[in-house]
């Protein structure tokens, strides 16, 4: 057992560096597409009027005049001390100027995922176990729909059903004073959440369908069947739980996408989280902010494919226990 | 006579199914009214072809119709003196029944086994679900208790074990300790040896007949091997194409059967002793004069008797008479032959040499290196150190490195002609695609070269723009044959290239090879777990036991005068008849 053990943890540890060097790539990346923006920040911010000595001065608070690589390293460094810089348009601490804003987008992403992965599942499930019915036919039907819709036309579909022409019951842009917390005004969270559900579930429930017929045809199943046991506990005990190991990957990469995807959403319902943030700071040319948020979205991104890869070693036994001898 | 005792107790068994027919969701009957009874303490054997209905047959006992069926019609009744039909029964009735009076042995435990469950937990499921045992710690040493029933060890520590920390024989065992656990009256046991070794096969199979016998459970075994069927069985029905069309005694059907289709199926079955006719030509090391089918499908006689008389000479130690090789040289020549992987030493120090126009048979049961072996030769294998010399050239280790004279010398033919040949392509061009690789680019040319491969195969012009899907097993590994041949190879590797076939289509196979053999003096090595195939295929036998040769010699020597302990414990264990 011990050494299956190392093998795990070896696993891991590989894993994790594979992962810190894809960060670093990509921060190397991100700092370089930054550079690349076009006119200069200084420039940006103080507008046409400002005076080339006042100029000077921000260019040097700012230390745009260091080299090049001495830049990078000095923002490398500060990601792992929690110093991302300072916002050029606010002036204040990215570090302040993004916390509300990661606070806001996890609860919007947080809520979609409680919605999609269940329902997903559950939906995925049913419409495996139906095969060829009616229920089956219509979810593939409608999945198929949703999942080659862009989240912005399911965004934009939404509004023009409850906020605008047919009902109109719920607010199409979320309006909370600067400040305050978006939960505190739950019906502005209605229609961004399910927007970013529905992008979301399609894929969850045509996968978790695709390996649920595949687990109902094996064998352990039929074999279960066979020894009378009963449907409910076949389909709990002994398919569902093979079924998942490869949905959980599918549901990673629906949540880094989230990570990615909820820019447009957030955009579309001017929800003040990371999405907005992001679009304001490269209007802007606000370097440091879009720095940031590349970086967190990346490391979103990483982690979340790690904890799949995660999931996926321990729902296997056979690759956290030793072989026959 | 025995077959009128059944017929006269047909309503008193344990279990009686009367009319049986079956037909797919699109209307197509493939179980045409079949009827047997089943008796305590004693075994029916359902013999047949894949395709015969067989498994369907066994699954209908039991209420049960695979993805495809739709429910069957006639009579299942349990001689438990309810009157009430199987088919008709409700769900949560069928559910009682299953796995508590019938039960299911599968065929391939290693997929039946749930993979994320402890197999105790596996086996206490069973009981808990027909609430046998009033509590988990009684059902633990009921658990506890069937598995020493069936020769494994039952402590804790074992029960806590997934099924892939198992060998394939102890998870079948687990399989039927599972299908005893609730002490049922009827066991159905679908082909439950087929993908086990002899000296598993024997284990398990004296198990089932101990437990049958003292359980008093009558027996319904599915099962294609009609050595397994005399060893076990007390009657047996054959079936083809969903028709029961001999039925008797065991000893009857096998030593006097009546159907001719059960003489055809008799005599497709390779002996160990070599003595029957397997396929249209006679066993190669046997008496008789081989026979070998003239150009014109008449036998040429005059010329095969040649033959024969070199195969034998080739078995003895002098020289060779045949006009195609007046000296024969060693094709080949494996020299300490190692291959490890970490501590695990899969072939440690293997040494042979094949002539030119000799068939080799390498036999080893599962996890002998006998695979890995051939993969080296062929060079799939890329990890080995010693030597392999083809035509006194010592060859590269992998196929990059080789040349590709070399790699068009040593062709390979894979175990499954399922996987082994692209779903996607017509027979004709995967059969072309070893001549794209050894630079042929006419496309004419290639097109003959093919055809004249797929003739040799007796497959023809007429399967070249088939694809995979619509061809038999028989006739995928043909395609597959004719793949590794369209090259004109000098050694013909085959791995396995049998086994997942029926015995018919094994020995039209086996009739295949023997003839490539001699009319184009090819080598070939052939790698099976089956010994009784030795005298129909092979003038040598190496025997490989945990990656060592313990036995080599002519196929007869080391059949009729095994040196090793190991030889002669596998030849102990061959299931036989007659």
């Amino acid at each position: 057992m011990d050494r299956s053990y190392q093998v795990i943890t070896r696993m891991i540890a590989k894993r994790l560096l594979v992962s810190l060097i894809i960060l670093f790539i990509v921060s190397l990346l991100v700092f370089v597409a930054t550079l690349l923006l076009p006119g200069d920040p200084a420039q940006a911010i103080l507008g046409q009027q400002a005076t080339p000595e006042r100029l000077a001065a921000l260019r040097e608070q700012m230390n745009l005049n260091d080299p090049v690589f001495v830049r990078y390293f000095t923002w490398l460094g500060g990601l792992f001390t929690g110093n991302l810089g300072y916002s050029a348009a606010t002036g204040g601490p990215v570090t302040a100027l993004l916390a509300d804003r990661i606070q806001s987008s996890l609860v919007l992403m947080g809520l979609a995922a409680l919605i999609s992965i269940p329902v997903g599942i559950i939906v995925g499930t049913f419409s495996a176990l139906k095969r060829g019915r009616a229920f089956d036919n219509a979810t593939t039907g409608v999945s198929l729909v949703l999942a080659s819709l862009p989240e912005f036309v399911i965004g934009i579909g939404l509004v023009a059903l409850f906020s605008t022409s047919v009902f109109k019951i719920l607010p199409s842009v979320t309006m909370a004073p600067p400040g305050e917390a978006v939960w505190n005004y739950p019906v502005q969270l209605v229609l961004p959440t399910i927007t970013l559900a529905l992008v979301v579930t399609p894929y969850i429930v045509r996968m978790m369908r695709a390996t649920m017929l595949e687990v109902l045809d094996s064998g352990f199943v039929e074999m279960a069947r066979l020894k009378g046991v009963p449907e409910r506990q076949v389909v709990l005990r002994h398919a569902v739980p093979h079924a998942l190991a490869p949905v959980a990957q599918v549901i990673a990469i629906q949540l880094a996408w989230m990570a990615g995807g909820v820019v447009v959403i957030e955009f579309l319902f001017r929800y003040p989280g990371i999405g907005q943030a992001l679009v304001d700071a490269v209007a802007n040319r606000d370097v440091q902010v879009v720095q940031a948020l590349s970086i967190l979205i990346a490391a979103a991104y990483i982690v979340v494919n790690l904890l799949a890869d995660l999931v996926g070693i321990f729902t296997n036994p056979k690759l956290r226990t030793e072989k026959a001898a | 006579m025995s077959t009128n005792i059944i017929e006269t107790e047909v309503t008193t068994g344990a279990l009686c199914a009367t009319d049986l027919r079956v037909e797919t969701d699109a209307g197509v009957e493939i179980l045409h009214g079949i009827s047997f009874t089943l008796q305590p303490g004693r075994i029916l054997a359902l013999v047949g072809e894949s395709g015969s209905g067989k498994t369907t047959a066994g699954l209908a006992c039991m209420g049960h119709f695979r993805q495809g069926l739709a429910k069957g019609t006639g009579t299942v009744s349990l001689g438990d003196g309810g009157a009430r039909n199987i088919l008709d029964l409700p769900d949560h009735q069928l559910r009682r029944l299953r796995g508590k009076t019938i039960s299911y042995v599968p065929q391939d435990p290693a997929l039946s086994l749930n993979p994320s469950m402890r197999i105790g937990e596996q086996i206490a499921e069973t009981l808990r679900v027909h609430q046998i045992g009033a509590t988990d710690s009684a059902r633990r040493l009921r658990v506890a208790e069937v598995l020493a029933e069936v020769g494994l060890s039952n402590d804790r520590a074992y029960q806590r074990r997934y099924p892939h920390q198992l060998s394939g024989g102890q998870q079948q065992r687990v399989g039927i300790a599972m299908a005893f656990a609730c002490r049922p009256s009827v066991i159905v046991l679908d082909e439950p040896t087929t993908g086990l070794d002899v000296t598993t096969q024997a284990v398990v199979l004296q198990t089932i007949d101990e437990l049958a016998e003292r359980h008093q459970v009558a027996g319904l075994y599915i099962t294609h091997d009609l050595a397994v069927v005399a060893q076990i069985a007390d009657e047996v029905a054959v079936m083809l194409e969903g028709d029961i069309v001999e039925h008797g005694a065991t000893d009857q059907v096998l030593y006097s059967p009546r159907h001719a289709y059960t003489r055809r199926l008799l005599a497709a079955v390779p002996d160990l002793a070599g003595k029957r006719r397997v396929g249209l030509v006679e066993a190669i090391t046997g008496e008789q004069p081989l026979v070998v089918p003239g150009p014109h499908g008449v036998p040429d006689t005059t010329g095969a008797i040649s033959q024969v008389d070199d195969a034998k000479l080739l078995s003895g130690t002098g020289p060779r008479a045949t006009p195609a090789a007046a000296d024969p040289q060693p094709l080949m020549r494996v020299r300490d032959l190692s291959l490890s992987y970490g501590e695990h030493k899969v072939l440690d120090g293997i040494g042979f040499q094949l002539l030119e126009g000799e068939s080799m048979m390498l036999l080893g049961e599962s996890g002998s290196g006998k695979t890995t072996l051939s993969r080296c030769v062929a060079g799939l294998n890329d990890e080995y150190t010693g030597s392999i010399e083809l035509f006194g050239k010592e060859l590269a280790t992998g196929t990059r490195a080789r040349s590709s004279e070399d790699r068009r010398r040593i062709q390979y033919v894979f175990q499954s002609p399922f996987s082994s040949l692209n779903p996607r392509r017509t027979i004709a061009e995967s059969v072309g695609v070893p001549l794209q690789m050894s630079g042929i680019s006419d496309k004419r040319k290639r097109r003959a070269l093919v055809l004249e491969a797929l003739d040799q195969v007796k497959l023809g012009e007429r399967f070249m723009e088939r694809r995979p899907g619509d061809l038999s097993g028989g006739e995928r590994q043909r395609a597959a044959i004719a793949r590794a041949l369209v090259n004109a190879p000098s050694l013909l590797v085959c791995d396995e290239i049998t086994s997942a076939l029926d015995v018919s289509v094994q020995a039209s196979i086996l009739d295949l090879l023997r003839t490539l053999q001699t009319d184009h003096n090819m080598s070939m090595l052939f790698v099976t777990h089956n010994i009784a195939l030795a005298r129909h295929i092979s003038q040598r036998l190496a025997v490989l036991q945990m990656g060592k040769i313990v036995d080599i010699g002519t196929t007869d020597d080391v059949l009729d005068n095994p040196q090793h302990r190991y030889t002669q414990e596998l030849l102990a264990n061959v299931p036989t008849f007659k």
